[in-house]
């Protein structure tokens, strides 16, 4: 590797002051994007300000219609979360379809969100869910969060705290896994609350989007029949080894009539 | 250079590192325990995986400061001090579930991490259990055989 520093700081502001008076400070959490990067010298930033010490970014808390989780909390610990499981459970799911279980005890929320790979499972939820990223500056509802590919609405330092998610009435998350990666080579996550529901894509495209068209149409019957007539357009979809845009296009047809699918089959209270 | 205090295999380590170092390079290169492998520089292949505080992990993707204050258990822990193999190293012999043998060592800590969590996986949840890890020759059948077999014995 090459030279940095690594500081741990054990309290909130420690670490903003630390991140401010570096030259080209980066926040470390589960280090399972971050490390690779630095190994393969993608990023070469002058210091690491670990996470990992921070009582504000940790647990899963319920409070009225909103479940929280600290930006540190793993998937694993997400997938195992008595309050995800009971609450949504579809996001515990889609946290355990993450990677494999050695990236799970070590990947965390907050380090998925900012990193907004275009094929990450987490920005899925945020969007379809509708939740709110808290950082330390601020608050940034899911639809302004995710802004391009690798891309966010963070600024420089700016540090993400938990995030809220609202409790939906049905959700459900389907992905078609890239079998060596884990990663989503698309996934769809669908959620209803009220007569309101949300389509959100991963993987398809340069960032997590929704699926306009189909909420519309989902919005006077949440099934999957009522979505069986449109189909995504490929134009802008990524094409690679994996897939051709035309598959992709395809594949997020399919992928939400199954999310639907599974979410009417969990039903209302999940 | 920063000092790192951790444990490993049950020992303190106390040492001056580099912050760069890897866990797997600590072990390796500094400690001499040679039994964990690195099998790719893209965090996919698991022949690294040891135990950060009772939890498989990568040792090629986690710094060697982030076990500051943790413990840290290798492949060279597993059989008994007087030398008894583990279930799991006893199974595998049996079921022939290794060839070359590189990627057995992590095999066998996920595995082991696998069974703390879940003491009678049904097969698919053995095979879930090792999606990050790779095996280059033997193929995955003996290996769940192995891991089901040294499971029964485990909770016999
Ligand atoms: C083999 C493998 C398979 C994987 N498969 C999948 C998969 O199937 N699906 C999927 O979604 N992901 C997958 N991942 C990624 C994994 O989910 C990680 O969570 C993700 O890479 C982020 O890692 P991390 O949380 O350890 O963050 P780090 O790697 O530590 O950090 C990532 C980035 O986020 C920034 N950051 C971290 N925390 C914060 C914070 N609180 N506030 C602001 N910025 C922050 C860091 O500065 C850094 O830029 C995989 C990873 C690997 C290695
Ligand atoms: S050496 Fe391949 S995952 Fe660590
Ligand atoms: S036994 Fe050779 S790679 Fe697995």
């Amino acid at each position: 590797m090459y030279a940095f520093n690594y500081q741990c700081p054990q309290a909130l502001a420690e670490a903003v002051s630390a991140f401010t008076a570096a030259d080209d400070a980066t926040w470390l959490a589960g280090g399972q994007t971050l490390v690779p990067v630095l190994k393969q010298h993608l990023a070469m930033p002058s210091d690491l300000i670990d996470l990992a010490s921070i009582a504000e970014l940790k647990g899963i808390s319920v409070a009225g219609n909103r479940l929280s989780i600290g930006a540190m909390t793993c998937h694993a610990e997400v997938a195992g979360s008595p309050h995800v499981r009971g609450h949504i459970p579809a996001l515990a799911e889609l946290a355990g379809m993450i990677g494999d279980p050695h990236v799970r005890n070590r990947g965390t929320l907050g380090g998925s969100i900012a990193n907004n790979d275009p094929a990450a499972d987490y920005p899925a939820a945020l969007l379809a869910l509708d939740a709110v990223v808290h950082t330390n500056k601020r608050q940034i509802a899911a639809d302004a969060f995710f802004t391009d590919l690798f891309e966010t609405a963070l600024d420089e330092g700016e540090l993400i705290l938990r995030v809220d998610f609202p409790l939906a009435d049905k959700a459900a998350y389907e992905k078609f896994a890239n079998p060596a990666s884990r990663y989503a080579v698309v996934g769809v996550f669908a959620a209803c609350t009220g007569n309101v529901s949300r389509i959100a894509v991963t993987g398809a495209g340069p960032c997590v989007f929704r699926a306009d068209a189909m909420e519309q149409a989902l919005n006077s019957s949440f099934t999957a029949a009522a979505i069986a007539g449109i189909t995504a357009d490929p134009e802008g979809l990524n094409s690679d080894m994996h897939a051709s845009a035309v598959y992709r296009a395809h594949l997020i047809g399919v992928l939400a009539g199954r999310a639907i699918n599974a979410a009417n089959a969990r039903g209302n209270g999940q | 250079m920063p000092t790192l205090n951790t444990r490993v295999n049950g020992t303190s380590v106390s040492k001056q590192i580099e912050a760069s170092t890897l866990l797997v390079d600590l072990l390796r290169d500094q400690l001499h325990l040679t039994g964990t492998h690195v099998g790719c520089d893209t965090s996919q292949c698991g022949a690294c995986v040891v135990h950060l505080d009772g939890r498989a992990v990568k040792s090629c993707t986690v710094l060697a400061l982030q076990a500051e204050g943790r413990d840290v258990t290798t492949i060279e822990n597993l059989a008994a001090a007087d030398g008894t193999l583990h279930p799991l190293q006893e199974a595998f012999r049996k079921h022939h579930a290794l060839q070359c043998g590189f990627c057995t060592p992590g095999m066998l800590m996920a595995c082991a991490a696998l069974l703390d969590d879940n003491p009678d996986p049904s097969e698919a949840e053995v095979r879930a259990g090792l999606e990050g890890n790779i095996c280059r020759c033997t193929g995955y059948q003996n290996i769940v055989s192995a891991v089901r077999d040294a499971a029964k014995q485990m909770r016999a």
